[in-house]
């Protein structure tokens, strides 16, 4: 019986060995030069330089100092650090002897023209979306504008067995939906294009669904929100943490100019996908992104300058209309309260304004006139003095001024005529010294 | 003449009474510590201590200073040693500098009359003291600091 239960089990194995055998070999593809190369259709070309930029191809196939999409990038996967190939049309260490079906191959099936498995870093599991004419256009941009750079390929530092390339069908067969995109009749054609943009091209779940413990996107979590080399990637579905609801002209208006009224800007890992990438799309592929992405969302028609969280944002934001409201008091604070300030207690030489005699009497002169000017050395305190203000403040600015010590400080009845005192003594006034 | 006492030494001055003594100090006795900021009296760049007491002594006349013991902040300590002076260092409180002989004389006066002032205090008493560098957290941080040393000063002599 046991017997049975083994051979059994190993039979099992073998057949399933050889059939992952079988489903994992790839076959090469002959290499072309480019003299087998037909030209390229110019309108193609330009078709290409659009979807590469839209799907960022260069910002992880070019190293921090190295050549435009000569490769070396160094990608810091959790499970160990990934160099990005070389994409340039060299020969010998770029993509120079792909034919266009070896490149195709590579962006549907994550194969190279080796028939080696690609790391899944390589988003082929969104590009297998593409249509062959987007895939064939990349091809003919690259193939024509880009120049030929024969690199030294930066070995991956990842452990065993994960460097195991054929393990990586197993990855594959786990994860990867291979296949074109397939238009959902629930939704409108622009809803559609949007959604083939997003999911294929410019690949968004790559970095705003989060990944579970092999390194797969969940599918079942599609645009939940993940973190991406140290950034937050924020969610794209109704948990989004904005206080202001996105709409499909925010979306718009962030994927094309990197910012919007009422989110963030584009930053970090998201710099290029704005800056160099997405805003290359037609206007119509942005709208459809816009639409599709609202749609995730959530988004609703409201227009955000009635949000009530806008307003109350901006109402915060005014300052604080009590620092204007008193002239006087803010003079004091800056004129005089560097030394007619007390904490717990009095201490000599602070007198407090409050309860001076000069502002406790019926009228304002006394206090007037040491405003204007000062006291000296033998009056007051011996030895100590006040400056003039009679060159620093208007009459008005003495005027607040008495009127906040008067008021807020002695708790008096306003004086009676306080402006034309002030006036009056500053022009008329004994000198005071 | 005007004669008063700055820094521990006499001097006397022969000038119109209705000089700013801070032109005195700096022109007349060549003590160029002291700023001048707004010459209004509302910034505090010229603050000195006169009779112990910080006076801004842009809009303070010569005249009134007659026979006063006045310190600058060349007179404060011989070596710039002053427990607020270290304090201002070692935060590195000053950025561009300017307003601090001002802030610096200011403080003293603040640590003499309150000498564990709470930042309530610290804002208001050196709310005159602009600084154009917006460096107001340092200043009342060092203001704490030097508070903290001078008082433990106390304690231990």
């Amino acid at each position: 019986m046991l017997k049975t239960l083994f051979f059994g089990a190993l039979a099992v194995g073998v057949v399933g060995a050889a059939g992952f055998g079988v489903y994992a070999y790839k076959p090469a593809i002959d290499p072309v030069t480019a003299n087998q190369r037909a030209a390229f259709d110019p309108e193609v070309v330009e078709k290409g330089r659009v979807l590469a930029a839209a799907g960022y191809c260069a910002t992880c196939h070019t190293a921090a100092d190295g050549e435009a999409y000569a490769g070396n990038y160094a990608m810091e996967t959790g499970f160990g650090t990934l160099y990005s190939t070389n994409l340039t049309p060299a020969m010998e260490t770029g993509i120079g002897s792909y034919s266009a079906e070896a490149f195709r191959r590579a962006m549907h099936e994550g194969v190279d023209r080796e028939g080696r498995h690609l790391f899944p870093a390589f988003p082929y599991d969104h590009f297998t979306k593409m249509t062959d004419d987007d895939v064939d256009a990349i091809y003919a941009y690259i193939m024509t504008e880009i120049a030929p750079i024969e690199t030294e390929q930066k070995p991956n530092e990842l452990p065993f067995p994960l460097d195991q390339r054929f393990l990586q069908a197993g990855w594959k067969l786990l994860f990867a939906d291979l296949g074109r995109f397939e238009p959902d009749g629930e939704h409108s054609d622009v809803w559609n294009r949007g959604a083939y943009l997003a999911e294929g091209l410019t690949h968004c779940g790559a970095c705003h669904t989060p990944r579970n413990v092999l390194g797969a996107e969940k599918t079942s979590e599609q645009y939940a929100g993940a973190d991406i080399d140290k950034w937050s990637a924020p969610a794209l579905t109704a948990a989004n943490a904005s206080s202001v609801p996105w709409t499909a002209a925010e979306f718009k208006s962030y994927l094309v100019n990197g910012t919007t009224d009422y989110h963030g800007v584009a930053a970090g890992p998201m710099g290029p996908v704005v800056h160099d990438g997405v805003r290359e799309l037609p206007e119509d592929d942005m709208d459809a992104l816009a639409v599709y992405l609202a749609d995730k969302v959530g988004a609703t028609q409201d227009d955000p300058a009635q949000s009530e969280v806008v307003l109350a944002s901006l109402r915060k934001n005014q300052p604080d209309p009590q620092y204007r409201r008193d002239l006087g008091e803010r003079l004091y604070a800056t004129a005089c309260a560097s030394c007619h300030y007390n904490t717990a207690q009095i201490s000599q030489g602070r007198p407090d304004l409050g309860i001076n005699s000069a502002t406790n009497l019926e009228t304002p002169n006394n206090l007037i006139h040491v405003i204007l000017d000062g006291l000296n050395a033998p009056e007051g305190i011996a030895g100590v003095v006040m400056p003039a203000f009679r060159g620093a403040l208007n009459d008005a600015e003495i005027t607040a001024i008495a009127a906040y010590l008067r008021d807020d400080r002695a708790g008096q009845p306003a004086w009676p005529n306080l402006a034309e005192t002030v006036s009056d003594l500053r022009v008329n006034g004994p000198a005071g010294h | 003449m005007i004669k008063f006492e700055i820094n521990g030494r006499s001097v006397s001055v022969d000038a119109d009474p209705d000089t700013p003594l801070l032109w005195a100090i700096r022109d007349e006795i060549g003590l160029t510590g002291t700023k001048f900021g707004c010459g209004i009296g509302m910034c505090g760049a010229c603050t000195v201590h006169v009779g112990g007491r910080a006076t801004r002594s842009c809009i303070t006349a010569l005249s009134d200073v007659e026979g006063t013991k006045i310190t600058t902040i060349e007179g404060l300590d011989d070596q710039a040693n002053h427990p607020v002076q270290e304090a201002w260092r070692n935060l590195r409180v000053p950025q561009c500098g300017y307003c601090q002989s001002g802030q610096i004389m200011q403080a003293v006066a603040l640590l003499q009359d309150i000498p564990a002032p709470t930042d309530d205090d610290i804002d208001a008493v050196m709310t005159g003291n602009l600084c154009r560098c917006m460096t107001y957290p340092r200043i009342r941080q060092a203001v704490r600091e030097a508070a903290t040393a001078m008082t433990g000063a106390q304690d231990n002599g």
